[in-house]
């Protein structure tokens, strides 16, 4: 698989710059979209992904409904030109899968027994792809799903760790999913204590495994902090412009 | 995640059972139900198996064609997995599009294969970058029992294993078809262990009911050499770093057995 690019230098830096253990630059910022009922960007490395979400709200269709809790929907979703290949506007197998494995990590922080016979959906875009999108993307869709204000036990937080050229490295960029020997995605609840998206490709060792778990969890820590902060940007900013008016 | 209904006695029972250690159907916790693995069971096509995992029973065909590579990997043969959860199986099944779960079972069971390098796609090259052989894997689930992850991981490789490949030669740039046949080259045995979080407690190979009981499932893939080739997280719910590290040590155990008996059959 690896080969003919270096993907770690003689200083031991990435194809980035990075050391193993550092995340990509990020962004994020709430309450981005008028329409929806919550909404937040993210743009991690050159990843740049935007999150909305509907609900709770009426079922369509209908039948659908569930009788003791809301129905929870994602679509996870690239933009043709996010790619360096146009990709086709239709849902990939891929995208269907990561829909899935990003509803089924979002799932267990909604109080979703608090809204009966009705959806909340959520629509994950991404504008551009660098690597790590089901994770900015899980990221970005707990922002906006706090900010549309549905109870969540925690906030969930992914970032993926994996191996390349023979080191683990954290948050991989899209050369080094590509091109590296392992990509574990892990998505975490801080709080909590626990993990509510994992899946790997590649091959590892137990203990590499083991580790770059460790790994992914200490970056979900970093990116939590981030997390937090832009949430409370989006009120600082509305609590500032309250302040300007009332002058 | 499945949507049978199950009663909430039923349910409670299935649960009370694994806090104290058992099971409904009399297994221990990380016990496999019966399997039987035949191979060779569809003449037409290369290669074939099917496996029956207690009552699940999964069917996978290996077709070959001739086709285009990938644009990135022009000297490498394609691997192609697809499955089917026809209509017959369930009463949760439906024709039409395929559905999420059939869609993530596919791609769980094709990262096993490919990332394990299970298939020595580069010697399925026959002119770089135009004809290479295509592997089709086509699972199809028969009777839907609960598990069709590891079931459908182990009836592909069965079926693998069991492929063989028609022998093409390239004769002036065109691509000729002999009546020699060759095993597929394999050089990795891929096998997928499943667990399902009950009570907090993780049981390995559950069947319908206790899916419809669990909160996650967690299915790690390990390759002949006992290094991890996939993981994937399903279900509605969570887990902690302890309980999928205890899974990993339990599935390299589990798919150990499971490998010799794929091997064997």
């Amino acid at each position: 698989m690896s080969g003919k690019i270096r993907l770690i230098d003689e200083n031991g830096l990435r194809v980035d710059g990075r050391r193993p253990d550092e995340l990509r630059p990020i962004k994020m910022e709430v309450g981005v979209l008028s329409n929806a009922d919550g909404s937040a960007y993210i743009e991690q490395g050159k990843s740049k992904i935007l999150a909305a979400v509907y609900g709770p709200r009426e079922v369509h269709p209908r039948h659908l409904a569930l009788p003791d809790r809301a129905l929870l929907r994602c679509r996870y979703h690239m933009a043709p030109f996010s790619v360096e290949e146009r990709k086709p506007p239709a849902p990939s197998r891929r995208e269907i899968e990561l829909s899935k494995v990003i509803k089924e990590a979002l799932e267990p922080a909604i109080f979703l027994e608090k809204f009966p016979r009705t959806s909340i959906d959520i629509f994950i875009e991404v504008l551009q792809a660098d690597g790590g999108t089901r994770c900015a993307g899980t990221t970005v869709a707990a922002l906006a799903l706090a900010d549309a204000g549905i109870p969540m036990r925690d906030l969930v937080v992914a970032c993926a760790a994996g191996k390349v050229d023979g080191v683990l490295v954290l948050d991989l960029n899209d050369i080094e999913d590509k091109e590296g020997e392992a990509d574990v995605p892990v998505a975490y609840m801080p709080n909590l204590g626990l993990v509510s998206l994992l899946q790997m490709d590649g091959l590892l060792t137990i203990n590499e495994f083991k580790q770059a778990l460790n790994l992914a969890i200490e970056g979900c820590k970093q990116i939590y902090r981030l997390q937090k902060e832009a949430l409370k940007a989006k009120y600082l900013a509305i609590k500032e412009e309250v302040e300007t008016c009332l002058q | 995640m499945s949507s049978i209904m199950i009663s909430r006695i039923r349910q409670r029972q299935i649960s009370q059972m694994i806090t104290s250690g058992k099971r409904l159907d009399g297994r221990g916790l990380i016990d496999y139900r019966p399997i039987k693995i035949e191979t060779g069971i569809i003449e037409k096509a290369e290669g074939s198996a099917r496996v029956l995992l207690g009552k699940t029973e999964v069917v996978v065909g290996v077709k070959v064609e001739i086709g285009e590579p990938f644009s990135d990997r022009p000297n490498e043969g394609v691997l192609t997995v697809n499955s089917e959860f026809v209509p017959l199986a369930s009463p949760e099944f439906e024709a039409g599009p395929p559905s999420e779960e059939s869609i993530e079972l596919a791609r769980v069971v094709d990262r096993g294969i490919r990332e394990s390098q299970a298939i020595e796609l580069e010697k399925l090259c026959l002119i770089p970058g135009k004809k290479v052989y295509v592997i089709f894997v086509d699972i199809y689930v028969l009777n839907h029992d609960g598990n069709l992850i590891d079931a459908s991981a182990l009836a592909s490789l069965a079926a693998l294993l069991n492929t063989k490949l028609p022998i093409y030669v390239v004769e002036n740039g065109e691509v000729k078809r002999t009546s020699e046949y060759m095993p597929l080259p394999m050089r990795n045995y891929p096998v997928a262990v499943t667990f399902a979080n009950i009570s907090d407690k993780l049981v390995v190979d559950p069947w319908l009911e206790e899916e419809g009981v669990m909160n996650a499932r967690l299915t790690i893939t390990f390759d002949k050499d006992g290094k991890i080739c996939a993981i994937q997280k399903g279900g509605e719910g969570a887990l902690t770093p302890q309980q999928i590290i205890e899974a990993v040590y339990i599935a390299r155990e589990k798919a150990e057995e499971l490998r010799r008996m794929v091997v064997k059959a």
